[in-house]
């Protein structure tokens, strides 16, 4: 069929960037994505935090602001503990943060739309807190996997269960991310298609009607605006409360 | 006091002790409810999240075992109940009352 179509989910494809060395290294604008946002994050702190004033500027604030409200969200969610692991979650926080904004931006890739990146950082998180759990408790953290309070006989049936609902986190903290993001870019650009459709299908009515599908973009920019920076903060707290759990075991 | 309850109807009475007792939200609440619908719809999609992962990780533990064990698909079958109370033990532990601060 000739004229424009809607196709949501082309936005997604993996190509290489970087010329020639890209393509033999498989070097995707995924990737390309993440140097941008740790380079604006670098550049951002470097430069936030050169005047180290008293009385902070806008940028200072900004960074300090940030600093103190992931070193808060430490200390209420994993205890006093929490200040060993703040720039585990700082790290975590700002990355998802700045992917989640920055594919805001047309022609920009979001880079936590990919189950790749986000099951990765999932199953880093997993990883990360388990293995502290023994640390911390050594092998009287698999206690962990056994309720109190519970009759014996109850037991092989209960522990299994907890051991799934344990195993199950990683794919929760991983999909809920993943599918927030790439739920929002199509709907940005299914209502994007509309008033393409439109235009070519009613002319200069369907111009003058495809100010309805731009209202409704402009609203749900203002939507993704909030998904972005409450996804970013619910991975962290989770991850938070996940060492939590490894610290505390209840 | 019995006296005084005759000459109201039932529903009055009941309309009244409900009011007393907080138990009757006013009708503001209703439509602040409506206005929250998008953070309803968030949270029912979180725990959808929840409960189907747990669901996925146990048939997908199940299926692994089947595969060791040669005992297809019993071990899977068996897993699946499993996981769907796990999930319901996620949504519990998300939203229920031992809420720790």
């Amino acid at each position: 069929m000739a004229g424009p179509t809607i196709d949501a989910l082309s936005q997604f494809r993996l190509t290489t960037g970087l010329g020639p060395i890209g393509r033999v290294v498989n070097f995707t604008n995924s990737n390309e994505m993440m140097l941008f946002a740790v380079a604006i994050i670098v550049v951002l702190f470097l430069v936030g935090m050169r005047s180290r004033a008293i009385v902070p500027g806008r940028l200072q604030s900004l960074v300090e602001a940030l600093y103190e409200f992931v070193h808060g969200m430490c200390i209420d969610n994993i205890g006093e503990e929490g200040r060993k692991f703040f720039p585990l979650v700082f790290t975590i926080f700002i990355f998802i943060l700045l992917g989640n904004l920055l594919g805001l931006f047309p022609y920009f890739f979001a880079y936590t739309s990919g189950i790749v990146v986000t099951l990765t950082m999932a199953l880093f998180v997993f990883l990360f807190t388990t293995g502290v759990g023994f640390y911390v408790h050594g092998l009287g953290f698999l206690r962990f996997f056994v309720p109190e309070g519970v009759p014996g006989w109850l037991l092989p049936l209960l522990v299994p269960i907890e051991i799934i609902s344990y195993l199950s986190r990683p794919v929760s903290l991983s999909v809920r991310l993943f599918a927030n993001m790439t739920a929002g870019h199509v709907m940005l650009e299914v209502f994007a298609g509309f008033m393409l459709l439109l235009t070519a299908s009613l002319g200069i009515f369907g111009a003058v009607a495809s100010i309805i599908p731009l209202g409704l973009n402009v609203a749900l920019i203002a939507l993704e605006l909030l998904v972005a920076c409450l996804q970013a903060y619910v991975f962290a707290v989770l991850t938070c409360l996940y060492l939590h759990d490894a610290v505390h075991m209840h | 006091m019995s006296g005084d309850h005759e000459g109201q109807s039932f529903e009055e009475r009941l309309a009244k002790a409900r009011g007393s007792a907080g138990l009757d939200r006013p009708a503001r609440e209703g439509q602040a409810q409506t206005a929250s619908d998008s953070s309803a719809m968030r949270l029912a999609m979180r725990l959808g999240v929840e409960m189907v992962a747990a669901l996925v990780i146990a048939v997908v533990i199940g299926w692994g075992l089947d595969r060791l064990f040669h005992t297809r698909p019993w071990l899977m079958i068996a897993f699946v109940p499993l996981g769907a109370a796990a999930g319901l033990r996620n949504v519990f532990r998300a939203m229920g009352p031992e809420r720790k601060g």
